[in-house]
């Protein structure tokens, strides 16, 4: 089996609980964002991670890039230390590792043009002599399927679908292996959240990229994503290949989730699994098992609520945090 | 047959935009009828006009700039809502039609608590007492399924999760069991678990109070679920219409056929999606002829230059489109041998 291109081993984020109003009173108990997440990913390969909002998924993908410091766990990009990196190599690393967010909209400067946003990293990482510029914008133009013309336009001029092309063809434009989609497609409408998937998809074929693709929409994630990792209350509690957790999975959660997806087929006959209570807050996690107030295994018990289940293997290359893995529904 | 509750004829609902870049035509001609009991679902991506056509029943399109054009009619129980004086007006909205909007947060006031929120309604509607409101909202609250009705009707809308915020919504809006409950995207903010419970509750209370729900929404999942009949949107218009499993088992419109096709599925292997080509048309300059023409892989010469009308199936003119036809505004249904097949 090749190396990793990236290993994280027990990846911590808690943002400190604030003080009440003026400061006074007692600090607020730590928000648990991410809670000990382990994950490798091959090269040229695609980890869809998925979760609903709370679940820590968008923080673990910043926390790596260091966008965010961690509180604790080491990540390692092609055998580099991450958080050990000094100003110098880190901004060195940055050129490998790139990142493309949800809303292309805030994440774009309104007063640069299209031009202007693709070659200042071109500018920073010294990639392209001036006179060379105009031709290397025009090329990620190109690759992302926007017509040279784009690049004398504002954000403003762009549609959500252009203002996406754009956000990627920046990330591409250091030349990274490594890219987080952090939902790149869910502001987008279908028609137009297709051709970016198609992109994304043909983009990593042509320049053997890794992705960590980051989505609440598990219908999505089945169409790029190689292996699959669901995360609840800042932990992952399962991961397999995408077939497996698709066709067969374990975990009360991962099962109630796709059960939840609405399927575009008024004849599929199938045995819902609502679940009741809300998400709880990663600032007040549940003891034991996180999800344990929510789950509807038959099983459930006294366990549940006192021991949190070790994310461990129920078949190879299959893990689940349940202490009822191995058990159906 | 039945009367229909609600019937939309020829609806359109302009806006003149302020850098003189013309009209738009957020909704031009919609035409739709809405049953007793009966979801409707209204799908289609953004820009298409369902969010503007939801609120032109209402009339709470703000005028300017937004206008509605004369000609367009929009029936309830035989009454012309376009034409009625202000106060008969209000006496339907929010009573017997009531609406629900995505985005819970801004759609609550945040200083007055929720009990007062529902409570506004009742009093206003049905005269009742504070006390017999208050208690009439502690029974709503039980009602969309809200743990300890009694504490929480004294809450304010930010102690409450997003999920908790849109139960109170649908409590506000059915406070005075309207006959016709319009739900704008009513689970598009939250998590896919709370979307399944909220989606859960909005079937079992249309049974139990008997409504009509016109349910928006740009996800053809939830209108598989959840939709008796539904009204697909493109450009300001009505490009189909047909009873669900119709719509789903022989999608008329290439724009239907195209939308189902980019859906990513969860129960089909990692393939390649396919995409519409192309972007949405803005609204203050839709495409002349057939307004899907520049993005639909059969065109032909005609359909830039003659705007289809609703063909049924049968292919002759359809009507309002209501009951069991199955039409679409495409020229394919006259004349399905230029249908092009897969390349």
């Amino acid at each position: 089996m090749t190396a990793p291109l990236l290993d994280v081993q027990q990846l911590v984020k808690h943002y400190p609980g604030e003080r009440g109003l003026l400061g006074l009173g007692r600090p607020r108990p730590p928000v648990r964002a991410v809670d000990g997440v382990s994950l490798t990913i091959a090269p040229g390969q695609t980890l869809g991670l998925v979760g609903e909002s709370g679940s820590g998924k968008s923080t673990v993908g910043r926390t790596i890039l260091r966008l965010q410091e961690p509180t604790a766990g080491r990540v390692l990009f092609e055998g580099a230390d991450v958080f050990a990196l000094g100003a110098g190599p880190l901004r060195a690393l940055r050129r490998r590792m790139q990142i493309v967010f949800q809303d292309p909209y805030s994440s774009l400067n309104p007063r640069m043009t299209v031009a202007q946003t693709l070659r200042e990293p071109l500018e920073i990482h010294r990639l392209a002599e001036p006179a060379q510029m105009e031709g290397r914008v025009t090329a990620l133009l190109d690759e992302v399927g926007l017509e040279p013309a784009f690049a004398g336009r504002y954000p403003h001029e762009l549609s959500g679908g252009q203002r996406q092309r754009v956000g990627i063809a920046r990330a591409l434009s250091v030349e990274p292996r490594f890219i987080v989609c952090d939902e790149p497609v869910s502001a987008l409408d279908v028609s137009v959240q297709a051709q970016v998937l198609n992109l994304l998809a043909d983009l990593q074929q042509k320049r053997r990229l890794t992705y960590l693709f980051i989505a609440h929409d598990l219908a999505v994630v089945r169409h790029i994503a190689d292996e699959v990792a669901v995360m609840y209350l800042g932990r992952i509690v399962e991961r397999a290949p995408a077939p497996a957790i698709y066709g067969a999975p374990r975990h009360p959660y991962t099962r109630a989730l796709l059960s939840a997806v609405p399927e575009p087929d008024p004849r599929a006959a199938r045995t819902r699994i609502v679940l009741t209570g809300d998400i709880p807050s990663p600032a007040h996690p549940p003891s034991g098992c996180p999800f344990h107030p929510r789950c509807p295994h038959p099983k459930k018990n006294d366990r549940c609520r006192t021991e949190t289940p070790a994310l461990r293997p129920v078949e190879p290359g299959h893990l689940a945090a349940c202490h009822f893995a191995e058990q159906p529904m | 047959m039945t009367e229909p509750l609600l019937r939309v004829r020829d609806l359109k609902t302009y806006f003149v935009t302020e850098h003189g870049s013309g009209t738009a035509r957020a909704v031009d001609g919609v035409s739709f009828d809405l049953y007793p009991g009966e979801t409707l679902g209204i799908v289609g991506e953004s820009g298409c006009g369902k969010t503007v056509t939801s609120l032109s029943i209402l009339r709470l399109v703000p005028e300017p700039p937004g206008h509605i054009r004369p000609g367009s009619l929009i029936e309830f129980e035989g009454r012309n809502l376009l034409t009625l004086a202000p106060p008969d007006l209000r006496a339907i909205r929010g009573n017997q039609i009531a609406m629900i909007f995505q985005e819970p947060m801004t759609s609550l006031n945040p200083v007055f608590t929720v009990g007062d929120q529902i409570a506004e309604a009742a009093i206003i509607h049905q005269r009742l007492s504070r006390k017999a409101a208050r208690a009439r909202a502690i029974e709503m609250l039980q009602l969309v399924g809200i743990p300890d009705p009694a504490e929480r009707v004294d809450h304010y809308p930010h102690q409450l999760s997003g999920g908790m915020r849109q139960r109170v919504m649908i409590a506000m809006a059915l406070v005075c069991h309207p006959k016709v409950l319009i739900a704008d995207e009513p689970t598009t903010a939250l998590d896919v678990t709370i979307q399944a419970q909220i989606l859960e509750l909005l079937d079992r209370l249309q049974v139990e109070l008997g409504m009509a729900v016109v349910l928006i929404t740009h996800d053809l999942g939830i209108v598989a679920g959840h939709a008796d009949r539904v009204v697909v949107m493109y450009a300001g218009q009505v490009v189909e219409t047909a009873p669900t499993t119709a719509l789903f088992d022989r999608p008329l419109h290439p724009y239907t056929e195209g939308l189902m096709a980019a859906v990513p599925r969860i129960d089909t292997p990692r393939s390649r999606l396919q995409a519409i080509p192309g972007q949405v048309p803005a609204a203050t300059a839709w495409p002349s002829g057939c307004r899907f023409h520049p993005r639909c892989p059969h065109a032909w010469a005609k359909c830039a230059v003659d705007e289809p009308p609703l063909l049924d199936e049968g292919g002759g003119e359809g009507g309002g489109g209501g009951g069991e036809t199955h039409a679409a505004r495409c020229w394919l249904v006259q004349e399905p041998a230029r249908r092009r097949h897969e390349p």
